[in-house]
C-alpha cells in the first residue's frame, strides 16, 4: 500500500469508528463539548503512532505467546506519559476527561491496529498507519463533539455561537445532545449518511 | 446490607456500565448478534468483573495509595505510587484473565468451550479497566463494596448486552434502509434503550 493510503484511508473507507467498530467508548463520552474531544482525538493519534512505531521495531523479537502483554505494557507506559503531561499542562481538561485518559489503555484502536497491522509492517509504514487511525478517530470525535456542543449549549470551544437574542425570542438549547443517549444516535446518523454516500461499506446481510 | 443492596441496584440499572459510561462498547456492538453468545460474554465479563475489582482494590489500598505503605514503617507514610495504577491495574486483569482461562479450562471444559475466545478478549475490555478505575476514583471503603460494586457493574453490562441482542434478532425480519442496516441501527438502538434507563435515575432502595 501507498503511504498516503495509510494516511487517508482511515479517514473514511476505514474509520476506526464507523466501519473498524473500534474504540467507541472512549468516542461518546468525551464529546459533550469540543476541547476534550480535541485533547482526547490528539492523546490517541499520538499514544496509537509511537505504540504502532515501538511494536512494530520490536516485531521480530516479541515472542507471539506473551505478545498482548507486551503490548499492553508499552500502551501503559505511553498512556502513563501523556496523562501526565496533559495534568501538567491542561489540568481542567484532564479532569473533565477522568478515566478516559487511562482507558486509553483498553481503546480497542490501539490493540486493534497492533494487532492487525504494525505486528507485520515496517516501522515507519505503521508509524504512518497510526497518524492515519488516530486522525480518523479524531474526525469523527471533533464532528461530534461540534454537533453535540452546538445543539446542546449553543457554543463551540466554549464561546458563544448562537446569539442572546435567539434565546429572547423563545430558543432553547437542547438538553438532550449533552446527556449520553443522544452521543449514541448521533454516531449513528453519521454511520447512516456516511454509508448512503458511501455505497460499498453496507452491510451485506 | 441496605447500603450494599441500593449500590448493586443503582450500578446496574442507574449507572449502567454501557447506557451511562459506553464502556465495554466495543465489544458490545460486536457480539451482540445473537442472544446466545451475548449470554456466554455477559457471564465471562460479570465473572471477570467481580474478581478483579476486589483485588485492584487491595493494591490500590496497600500499595498505591497516598499513604498506603504505612502498614510497611513510617518511612514509607508519604510515598504515593498512585501513577502507576494504570500499569498495575491493567497487568492484574490480564494476568487474572489468563488464570481464569486455564482454571475454567481444567474445572469446567463445557463452559470453556461455550465461551470460546470471548475469555481471553476481556483482557481488553474497557468495562473491566473502567470498574477498577471507577472503584478508584469512588475510593469505596471495605473490600466489600468494592465486591458488591464489582458484582453490579458485570451484571448490568450482561443484562445490557442480552437485551440489545434479543431485539437484535428480531429486527432480521424487518425492512430497514440499507445505509442503516447493521452498524447503524445499532448504535440508534443503544441510544434509545439508554433513553429508556434513564428513567430509572434517583431510584433508592
Amino acid at each position: 500500500m501507498k503511504n498516503y493510503q495509510l494516511l487517508l484511508n482511515p479517514l473514511n473507507d476505514e474509520n476506526p469508528i464507523t466501519v473498524q467498530v473500534l474504540g467507541i467508548c472512549s468516542a461518546l463520552a468525551v464529546t459533550v463539548q469540543m476541547k476534550p474531544a480535541i485533547v482526547m482525538a490528539l492523546s490517541v493519534t499520538v499514544v496509537t503512532a509511537f505504540s504502532n512505531l515501538i511494536i512494530s521495531m520490536g516485531r521480530n523479537t516479541i515472542p507471539p505467546r506473551i505478545r498482548i502483554i507486551i503490548q499492553l505494557v508499552v500502551v501503559a507506559f505511553l498512556v502513563i506519559v501523556v496523562d501526565q503531561v496533559l495534568k501538567a499542562y491542561v489540568y481542567d481538561v484532564s479532569k473533565k476527561l477522568s478515566v478516559f485518559v487511562g482507558l486509553i489503555i483498553t481503546n480497542c484502536i490501539l490493540m486493534g491496529r497492533l494487532e492487525a497491522f504494525a505486528m507485520s509492517n515496517k516501522p515507519f509504514e505503521s508509524f504512518l498507519d497510526g497518524i492515519g487511525n488516530g486522525a480518523g478517530y479524531g474526525l469523527i470525535l471533533i464532528a461530534l463533539g461540534t454537533i453535540r456542543e452546538l445543539l446542546g449549549s449553543g457554543s463551540l470551544m466554549g464561546y458563544q455561537i448562537i446569539p442572546q437574542a435567539f434565546y429572547e425570542s423563545g430558543y432553547q438549547d437542547n438538553g438532550m445532545m449533552i446527556l449520553p443517549p443522544m452521543a449514541l444516535i448521533t454516531v449513528g446518523i453519521i454511520i447512516w449518511i456516511q454509508r448512503g454516500y458511501n455505497r460499498k461499506l453496507i452491510d451485506k446481510s | 446490607m441496605e447500603n450494599l443492596l441500593d449500590l448493586f441496584i443503582r450500578n446496574v440499572f442507574t449507572e449502567n456500565m454501557i447506557f451511562a459510561y459506553f464502556l465495554g462498547m466495543c465489544s458490545y456492538l460486536a457480539v451482540s448478534k445473537t442472544v446466545k453468545t451475548s449470554i456466554g460474554l455477559g457471564i465471562a465479563v460479570i465473572f471477570v468483573i467481580t474478581v478483579t475489582v476486589p483485588v485492584n482494590w487491595i493494591l490500590e489500598n496497600y500499595l498505591l495509595k497516598s499513604g498506603a505503605l504505612s502498614w510497611l514503617g513510617s518511612r514509607f507514610e508519604n510515598v504515593d505510587l498512585s501513577f502507576l495504577s494504570f500499569l498495575l491495574f491493567i497487568a492484574v486483569i490480564a494476568a487474572m484473565v489468563q488464570l481464569i482461562e486455564m482454571v475454567v479450562e481444567k474445572s469446567a471444559p463445557a463452559l470453556y468451550n461455550a465461551l470460546g475466545i470471548f475469555l481471553p478478549l476481556i483482557a481488553v475490555n474497557c468495562a473491566v479497566l473502567g470498574a477498577a478505575l471507577f472503584m478508584q476514583e469512588r475510593e469505596y471503603g471495605t473490600i466489600v463494596e468494592a465486591t458488591v460494586y464489582g458484582f453490579g457493574a458485570g451484571f448490568g453490562w450482561a443484562l445490557a448486552i442480552i437485551v440489545l441482542a434479543a431485539i437484535r434478532e428480531k429486527l432480521k425480519y424487518s425492512n430497514v434502509p440499507a445505509p442503516l442496516r447493521g452498524l447503524g441501527l445499532a448504535f440508534i438502538l443503544t441510544g434509545l434503550l439508554a433513553i429508556a434507563f434513564m428513567g430509572f435515575s434517583g431510584i433508592k432502595i
